[in-house]
């Protein structure tokens, strides 16, 4: 069985970095996937890859992550309009998929399309 | 904060805070990307023939610990820059030591390697703050939208680093370099093939142009 777990934005908005990371890892450690409202900064996307590789081990190889977002205004208005909105209530556009690797094999992304493919194994394996 | 302050700050009026020394210019990617490979071949150039930065191989995280070369001095068209060259292990998400028994390799060594690579990871990571230039390889054979691309790239862009993308192996048939130009059209991108040399005096110019 696959479980996704949703996580909307204000569940993790008034979390620390390292609260935020510890807490979406948590989750993925329980062997669910993660979609999250919004993104990481990327200072925290590279800090979660961190705290990945300290707990890599015989049962936990690690994630696969990604992060889908809309593509940015080119309208200058629109983009001040938007950075206003960002500033006042965080980043909550786009979304973030974050899975144990022993399930996702690999996340496709094409700009506008993403493929989750799945180990079977991994699958198999679990209750 | 204080000391990203005092980078930044030093970054735009050099030796503010003390003599400056020389910029360390990274290379960053994913594993297998070619960044030894890059590597050695900035060395060989620039150094002299017999210097190389380390074993570049097949197998991925061959590279599990940060390797520096000093004082290389780099110059092209009359422009001059000297650096100190930092090759990094290949930054992954995930580490699976069976991966590596497909390589012909015992349990017990794989299992070492995979445990070297996971701290290898963390180490680049930790570098990133002290560059003062990045290389960005990326195989120009594979998709460019994988997220360890756009973690790379997004920190340095958030860090105020100056990025230079190289897509490598330009040489492989499956090489496509006007996808890693529409995954990142913001950044200056040259396509090379560091195995053979191929385009490497306009990465050269690029760089020099980039940093001065």
């Amino acid at each position: 069985m696959l479980t996704l777990q949703f996580i909307p934005f204000n569940e993790i908005e008034s979390l620390s970095s390292e609260r935020r990371i510890a807490k979406l890892l948590g989750i993925v450690k329980k062997n669910k996937i993660v979609l999250m409202q919004g993104r990481l900064k990327p200072t925290e996307e590279t800090t979660l890859i961190e705290r990945t590789m300290e707990e890599v081990n015989k049962e936990f190889k690690g994630i696969e992550l990604c992060t889908v977002y809309p593509t940015p205004e080119k309208k200058v208005g629109t983009q001040i309009k938007q950075a206003m909105v960002k500033f006042l209530v965080g980043d909550r556009e786009g979304l973030t998929i974050i899975g144990p690797a022993t399930i996702i094999k690999e996340i496709k992304r094409n700009p506008d399309k993403i493929e989750l493919l799945t180990h079977t194994r991994g699958l198999l394996g679990r209750k | 904060m204080m000391n990203r302050l005092k980078t930044l700050l030093n970054k735009i009026i050099p030796g503010l805070f003390g003599k400056r020394k020389h910029m360390k210019i990274g290379l960053y990617g994913p594993p297998n990307a070619g960044k030894t490979t890059l590597a050695n071949r900035i060395c060989r150039d620039w150094l002299g023939e017999d210097v190389v930065m380390g074993t570049a191989s097949e197998i991925p995280h061959e590279t599990r610990e940060i390797q520096m070369k000093e004082n290389i001095h780099l110059k092209k068209k009359g422009k001059e820059i000297t650096f100190n060259l930092i090759d990094t292990p290949g930054i992954a998400t995930k580490i699976d030591y069976e991966e590596f028994l497909k390589h012909k390799m015992n349990k017990k060594v794989a299992k070492e390697r995979a445990k070297e690579a996971t701290k290898g990871v963390i180490e680049a990571i930790k570098w990133l703050d002290n560059m003062d230039c990045v290389v960005v390889v990326l195989d120009s054979t594979t998709n460019p939208y994988s997220q360890v691309n756009i973690t790379i790239i997004g920190n340095l862009a958030a860090r105020n680093i100056p990025v230079l993308i190289a897509a490598n192996k330009t040489d492989l048939k499956k090489a496509n370099v006007k996808s890693i130009e529409a995954a990142f059209p913001q950044y200056p991108i040259v396509g090379i093939s560091a195995e053979l040399g191929t385009n490497i005096d306009e990465l050269y110019e690029t760089l020099t142009k980039l940093v001065r």
